[in-house]
């Protein structure tokens, strides 16, 4: 069992260490993650509903205000 | 709550975020969804002949696969973001729909992404050729079933079914899966949107391959590799034809407004022409339109009917019947629409009070009030029925631009495939300048599709049921401005080193000769 995933953690740690143009790629995909959950997600978008309420019940009792007032 | 008092720069600055967002992340995924399958077809030569130049084929577009998939993934999770912050009432109103096929559609990539694709790139003479053609075509299957969640999810948008209204929870809840899974609409939109991006992938190969030969290198990567797009590309295309005509005849069906506006017809005709080609000369006016407003058109007659019907004869509906309505038709007009919604709307506010209040025959009067009208509850926030109706123009641009190419892109394909089978693709430059310039040309299809289906069933968030308006969260608007512009750069910066990235891999491949 161990050998099988010694193997697999091969497949994969030589897979990344022979990429060329992947490295690039790698870079832009660690940055545009970076962006999108440390900068967008924390300062810009977070959950109105489960921000701003806590629970199911206000949420449900809200959305309704919002669409019937 | 009436339309005027919602505040509407909101609703459209978050509208202008949401369709930036969504338009980047579809420059992205339709080259990913055709590609994969493009490049299954070639490792499968590759593994039927065991000549080297398919797998030297093979590799050199997995190359640029990965770039676009590397660049494009994860576009999509803001979305998922946006939902959650600007469209929250949208979010509650449907979360109990939305979430089985999206939470399929995220295990499904992490599992195929994480495997399948390490096999892809990173297995090549460590696995057996079988093994890793396999895992080619999961990789294909994977990435277009995902896309099949996604899709089911907005058909359920354009055509909400199988689901019932919780008034106490002010919920969707799903009562039938599998009529969500396989409603008309979803079939529809999945076949027709897949077969597209199958298109705009084969015309991609097809005019990557086309520089090459007019560069006058690595021609026999580009010859074969142009003989597989263009019969992949026919072949889808035609498919493309064939899922578009059924496409319009279900928008008709539940969505006649989009579908009036598609085609410009304000007024309903028996024997409906279809307009072929077609000019405003001014914006129609919606309250009061005239057939002058024609710059020029060339119609085609019965073919609205049939296409609508499948009967040459049959009556269609214009706006201005949708809006006054019709009945010799049978067709509700917007008024009466507006008038029962606002029956819903308040019905529902008294049944939560009534419930509040333990009120239980004021509750069960208000309950059934509110589901004899449930219907058009959407419609309750409207006033002027005017305001129901989509951006006429712009529905009708972006539907004939995309019919246009598509018919382009059946001929291009036609054409490089008979020049290809017999030989002559290189001396018919241009043929090859055709085939390259077809390239931004199949992305301003996909974008224009997708301009028709969403642009086209405004001012709908959920057909019938929930407009924009009453969808967005009720949030300071200078956030969603300050983000849309934010969105704005990154998704350009990534775009442009997308295009970037691709031409140095294009450019730099190593001329591998003419056999």
């Amino acid at each position: 069992m161990a050998e099988f995933f010694k193997k697999i953690f091969y497949f994969y740690y030589d897979g990344f260490r022979s990429m060329t143009v992947g490295k690039k790629l790698w870079i832009i995909v660690i940055i545009k993650l970076f962006i999108i959950f440390a900068i967008f997600k924390l300062f810009f978008f977070p959950d109105f509903l489960k921000t701003n309420f806590k629970t199911d019940q206000q949420r449900s009792d809200y959305v309704i205000e919002q669409l019937t007032k | 709550m009436l339309m005027e008092h919602f505040n509407m720069a909101l609703v459209n600055w978050s509208r202008a975020q949401f369709a930036l967002t969504a338009l980047y992340h579809w420059l992205f995924v339709p080259l990913t969804l055709g590609t994969s399958f493009i490049l299954a077809i070639m490792e499968t030569i590759y593994v039927k002949t065991g000549k080297d130049i398919w797998k030297r084929i093979t590799k050199f577009w997995m190359t640029l696969f990965a770039i676009n998939f590397a660049i494009g993934v994860a576009t999509g999770i803001i979305l998922e973001f946006e939902f959650g912050t600007n469209w929250s009432n949208y979010s509650w109103f449907v979360g109990d729909i939305f979430g089985a096929p999206l939470a399929i559609e995220g295990i499904m990539a992490f599992f195929m992404e994480s495997t399948f694709f390490a096999v892809m790139f990173f297995g090549w003479n460590k696995v057996s050729k079988g093994f890793h053609l396999t895992s080619t075509w999961l990789v294909a299957i994977g990435s277009n079933l995902s896309a099949l969640w996604i899709l089911v999810a907005n058909a359920w948008m354009q055509n909400p079914v199988g689901m019932h209204f919780n008034p106490e929870t002010a919920r969707n809840e799903m009562m039938n899966f599998w009529t969500i899974l396989f409603s008309p609409t979803a079939v529809n939109k999945f076949l027709h949107t897949i077969s597209s991006a199958y298109v705009m992938s084969a015309i991609f190969v097809l005019g990557v391959s086309a520089w090459f030969l007019l560069k006058k290198r690595n021609e026999a990567l580009a010859k074969r590799s142009m003989i597989v797009a263009s019969t992949f590309g026919l072949i889808m295309s035609i498919f493309m034809v064939v899922t578009g005509d059924e496409s319009a005849r279900e928008i008709y069906r539940v969505q006649p407004m989009k579908f009036a506006s598609m085609e410009g017809l304000y007024y309903g005709e028996t024997n409906a022409p279809l307009v072929a080609i077609g000019f405003f000369d001014r914006t129609p006016s919606p309250v009061n339109p005239k057939t002058r407003e024609w710059a020029a058109k060339i119609e085609i007659p019965n073919l609205l009917s049939y296409m609508a019907t499948m009967n040459p004869h049959a009556f269609v509906p214009g706006i201005h019947d949708l809006v006054h309505g019709n009945e010799a038709h049978g067709i509700i007009s917007y008024y009466d629409r507006i008038k029962m919604g606002k029956l819903a709307i308040a019905a529902l506010k008294e049944f939560k009070m009534a419930k509040k209040a333990a009120n239980d025959s004021t509750a069960k009067a208000a309950l059934k009030t509110f589901e004899a009208n449930y219907k058009y509850f959407g419609y309750g926030y409207y006033n002027d029925p005017h305001k129901l109706i989509p951006n006429v123009p712009l529905t009708f641009y972006s539907f004939h631009t995309m019919v246009g190419l598509g018919m382009l892109f059946v001929l291009i394909f036609l054409l490089t495939l008979i020049y290809g089978v017999k030989g002559k693709l290189p001396k018919k430059r241009w043929m090859l300048y055709i085939a390259l310039w077809a390239i931004p040309l199949a992305y301003l299809a996909q974008e224009t599709g997708w301009m028709v289906a969403e642009f086209g069933r405004q001012p709908w968030v959920v057909q019938d049921y929930m407009p924009t308006l009453s969808a967005v969260s009720n949030i300071d608007q200078t956030s969603v401005i300050i983000t849309f512009f934010l969105f704005g750069v990154v998704f350009t910066v990534l775009l442009i080193a997308e295009i970037k990235i691709m031409l140095k891999q294009i450019k730099q491949l190593k001329d591998g000769g003419q056999q």
